[in-house]
């Protein structure tokens, strides 16, 4: 064993009766059986196909569109120009929330009119009897191009003379972060490590590519069954369309995988500018190849740390610069930008940070969300320089972060206190024990071990004052209803409202049913994603059944004449719990409470914690709720001969605070690991000159299951979180640690660093044919 | 193109049918209710449109639909219900292989064609078994465990 295991501090959960326990989620059997309908599998009576027209340049004028011949169709009903649509535009980077202005022109046409920023870029949309006429028609709308120079590099977009994308510059957005003094940390350090590193994109996916119905309801309100991270997403779907905001419906389906990837909107508004225009339901599902093209991708950036360091590895000063690729629209990159540069230092107690980080326009695929937000990008650079600093002061790695890891009641570098469990040492060494010895070397194969740590961020940023909803009530039955806007994207967001409700109201799992994501009929609970749901809306459902618990409760003391302490629900049941023969069945008491006119639901709202904006100059204040800590630990052969690399053992270690539903955590955990290993050792998304050359599923490979090993989950529970029973979040941060963990292991066989991702067999032998 | 007519026996129901003769059978199924059956990609990459065809798993969408003319289909909603699921349903179900679910039905096809021939299979028997379908959610290992689980099951019950 390389490391000591850090033995974990006392702690005292009570124990739960339902929370916790690895139960059969809601939303697993239907799926199982095929009873599940997602998006695309919708149909509806006189329903049109709908399909989009995309550019085939990456920067040019729109001099001719024509689409006469297309609308002459027979069997054609409609097709929509930019023409026809001027007003609709999609607001991209959230004005006032940001402490940024809102830049000029950063909106985004629904569809180009005049120019054409990005290869793929929305131009027309046609909606026809059949999917044949309908492609068909595509290939009768005539357009005629003048190339405009573009841009492809960051680097070169922000020199002086480049092309601009939009007016009046390439620059999407800037954050800093000033905290302490360069020159005197700087001053103290006996040694100065710097390091440039790259990272790539990566594309989400997901199994199920977009897909929706869109129609006209008797009450005039455009109805959208879609496949979506984010129901909310009405207000800016209404704006763009030209119609009051309840005058759209979303009715979300389950979604067959969405990782950020369905967190924009994506064909939400054509849908709905379709069924407008036909008065007809249109179906509108995308090719692999078009969920490529249409999608945004996680950014690339590149990441310069220098970093000041005491003999003893502790850091006295980091500066880092940093540049993000945004592609042709600022969608959330504004936002992915605060992610990384405030996660930029890493885990790490840093008394002298400064941080300078831009987006930049190009004419490449548009980049947002994807699971981490910016966050694995971070930690792959703050990783692999702390395994730099470590190599070059002839330290252990792990002694390096144990000087530097961050402490409850330690403060990042924006000054934000965290006051939750900080297990980062204990992590670490936990998921390096699970991988057990290390091979021996044979041959021509090295074998190394590495792991990397991290935080990172669950819930939204704090100034966006974030809420949810959730309502919760008890049928005379004894059975629990539960209403939430959560959309499932197969995290078992759902399911662990359930769990939560069925441990506070004391029912069975079974005997909950859950309705979710419609932004009509379920109270709003905000979106699936910043791993938000189970801190913002188990909050809120633990709010809204312990009321009618507590309703319940009161009944039941008048029942037993007890106090209302003396007394519990379990298994369907109140109780004295000095007596528990004494019972009272739900059922009855429910039809108590009823037949006296009390309230047996309740609709609760959960705040998180409301912020001012941090100081734009300094980057000084609160920007999330709280973090997830954690660590990821992998063994790996690289073959020196032909530059293959093999994970041969995986583990990863989280503090997720409490589990509510540990196989869902453990789901998590492994399939959010497996997705950070894809992103460091595959994944390949080929742009050239903004033209994706690898659109499809056997040209960008995901990992499969012969690829890497089982990856060992191992859950901490300090039950520190702000979540529900202490739960911190797990979704995103599953991923974040991966792709630097695997670097860290080749780094350690080979003795060389290799500062870019996807760690190729090409890049292996390049590192190797060094000096 | 001119429609032909084509029986197709799935899930134990037959379908005569008018079909354009480059139909692919993923989406014959799908028009015709089939919606279990999942499209990823049409190119054979992901998997998750996989039905037995003549009691050989195959990906629907590298089929064409007349070549199932008078073919039996079976897809994974004709294996169980909710209410009886089949072992290996019960069994993804449990062990936490199921997240979004999208590739759930063309996995559960692979691992039935897999302990179809194999009632014992090791993890790697599994892991080659369903290395034609592509899951982005779930890393797989509940999947392998689920698979196990339902072998076993699947072995002391003496039901297939
Ligand atoms: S849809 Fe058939 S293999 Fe992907
Ligand atoms: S569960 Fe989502 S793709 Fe497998």
């Amino acid at each position: 064993m390389k490391y000591q295991v850090k033995p974990l501090p006392q702690v005292n959960l009570p124990e739960l009766r339902t929370v916790g326990k690895p139960l059969r989620k809601v939303d697993a059997m239907g799926k199982a059986v095929g009873d599940t309908v997602y998006a695309g599998d919708y149909s509806m009576p006189r329903m049109l196909h709908g399909k989009v027209f995309r550019s085939k340049q990456s920067s040019a004028r729109i001099t001719r569109l024509d689409v006469s011949k297309a609308r002459a169709l027979p069997g054609v009903a409609c097709v929509i120009t930019g023409f026809d649509v001027p007003n609709a535009r999609l607001v991209s980077d959230m004005p006032g929330q940001t402490g940024q202005k809102q830049r000029a022109g950063s909106d985004v046409p629904v569809l180009a009119s005049e120019q054409v920023r990005f290869y793929g870029e929305p131009i027309a949309l046609v909606a026809a009897e059949t999917l044949e006429i309908a492609d068909k028609a595509l290939s009768l709308i005539e357009i005629d191009y003048e190339p405009l120079p573009g841009v492809y590099d960051p680097l070169e977009a922000m020199k002086p003379g480049a092309p601009v994308v939009t007016p009046p510059d390439n620059i999407v957005a800037r954050w800093k972060i000033r905290k302490g003094s360069m020159e005197s940390g700087f001053e103290q350090a006996d040694l100065i490590v710097e390091n440039t590193f790259r990272i790539p994109y990566q594309e989400h996916a997901y199994l199920e590519p977009e897909a929706g119905v869109a129609w006209i309801d008797e009450r005039g309100a455009i109805t959208i069954r879609v496949s979506t991270q984010v129901i909310e997403h009405f207000r800016t779907i209404a704006r763009a369309v030209g119609v009051r905001q309840n005058k759209i419906h979303i009715q979300g389906t389950m979604v067959g995988g969405g990782f950020g990837g369905k967190e924009d909107i994506t064909i939400e508004i054509y849908l709905a500018l379709l069924a407008k225009h036909t008065a007809r339901p249109v179906k509108m599902v995308y090719t692999r190849e078009e969920s490529f093209l249409a999608h945004a991708k996680r950014h690339p950036y590149v990441i310069k740390h220098r970093t000041g360091v005491k003999n003893n590895g502790q850091i006295t000063a980091s500066k880092i610069e940093m540049i993000s690729d945004s592609g042709a629209y600022p969608y959330l990159s504004p936002y992915v930008l605060l992610y990384t540069t405030v996660m930029a230092p890493g885990p790490y107690r840093i008394d002298n940070v400064q941080v300078d980080a831009i987006s930049v326009a190009t004419n490449n695929p548009y980049t947002s969300a994807f699971r981490g937000f910016g966050g694995p990008q971070a930690c792959f650079a703050y990783e692999q320089q702390m395994d730099d600093i470590a190599r070059q002061l002839g330290l252990d790695p792990l002694d390096v972060r144990k000087v530097n890891y961050l402490r409850t009641g330690d403060c990042t570098a924006t000054g934000q206190v965290i006051e939750s469990a900080t297990w980062l040492e204990e992590t670490a060494t936990r998921a390096m024990a699970a991988l057990g010895e290390q091979t021996p070397d044979y041959g021509s194969v090295k074998i190394g071990q590495g792991f990397a740590s991290y935080f990172q961020s669950y819930g939204r940023i704090t100034w966006m004052h974030d809420t949810s909803q959730a309502w919760v009530g008890l049928e005379l039955d004894g059975t629990v209803t539960i209403r939430a806007g959560v959309p499932d994207l197969g995290a078992g967001q759902a399911n662990s409202l359930c769990q939560i409700a069925a441990e506070v109201l004391g029912v069975p799992l079974e005997r909950v049913t859950i309705y979710t994501t419609d932004s009509a009929l379920t109270p709003l609970s905000g979106t699936s994603t910043a791993t938000r749901q189970l801190y913002m809306s188990g909050n809120a459902t633990l709010m809204a059944a312990t009321n009618v618990r507590n309703v319940l409760l009161n009944r039941a003391s008048k029942h037993f004449e007890e106090e209302i302490e003396a007394l519990d629900i379990a298994d369907g049941k109140a109780f004295n719990k000095s007596d528990p023969s004494q019972t009272l069945d739900l059922v009855d008491l429910a039809k108590m409470c009823a037949s006296e006119g009390m309230h047996l639901s309740n609709l609760a709202l959960f705040k998180a914690p409301f912020t001012d904006p941090i100081n734009p100059e300094t980057g000084q204040g609160q920007v999330w709720p709280d973090f997830t800590f954690g660590s990821f630990a992998a063994e790996v052969a690289v073959d020196t001969e032909t530059g293959e690399v093999t994970i041969l053992k995986a583990a990863a270690c989280h503090d997720i605070g409490r589990a509510i539903n540990r196989a869902a955590a453990e789901g998590q955990i492994i399939g959010g690991g497996m997705q950070g290993l894809g992103y460091g050792l595959m994944e390949n998304l080929i742009v050239k000159e903004g033209v994706i050359k690898t659109p499809s599923l056997s040209e960008y490979l995901i990992p499969t299951s012969m690829d890497y090993p089982n990856i060992q989950a191992i859950i901490l529970e300090s039950g520190t979180g702000l979540g529900p029973f202490g739960a911190k979040g797990i979704g995103e941060p599953a991923l974040t640690p991966a792709a630097p963990a695997v670097a860290s292991a080749i780094a350690n066989a080979l003795g060389v660093s290799i500062p870019e991702i996807p760690i190729t067999p090409e890049k292996v032998l390049a590192a190797l044919d060094l000096p | 193109m001119k429609p032909q007519m084509i029986t197709l026996h799935i899930n134990g129901r037959t379908h005569y049918v008018a079909l354009n003769p480059n139909l692919t059978l993923l989406v014959a199924l799908r028009d015709l209710g089939y919606t279990d059956v999942k499209c990823g990609c049409e190119k054979g990459d992901c998997g998750a449109c996989a039905v037995f065809l003549n009691g050989v798993a195959v990906n629907s969408c590298l089929v064409l639909a007349w070549q199932a003319d008078e073919a039996e289909i079976l897809t994974a909603a004709g294996l169980g219900t909710s209410e009886h699921p089949h072992p290996l349903q019960t069994a993804f179900s449990d062990a936490g292989a199921i997240q979004c679910g999208y590739c759930t039905p063309g996995m559960i096809i692979s691992a039935k064609a897999l302990l179809d021939q194999k009632p014992h299979p090791t993890d790697a028997e599994i892991r080659d078994a369903i290395s034609g379908n592509l899951c982005r959610c779930t890393g797989y290992a509940q999947i392998i465990q689920a698979v196990q689980s339902a072998a076993e099951k699947m072995d002391a019950g003496g039901e297939g």
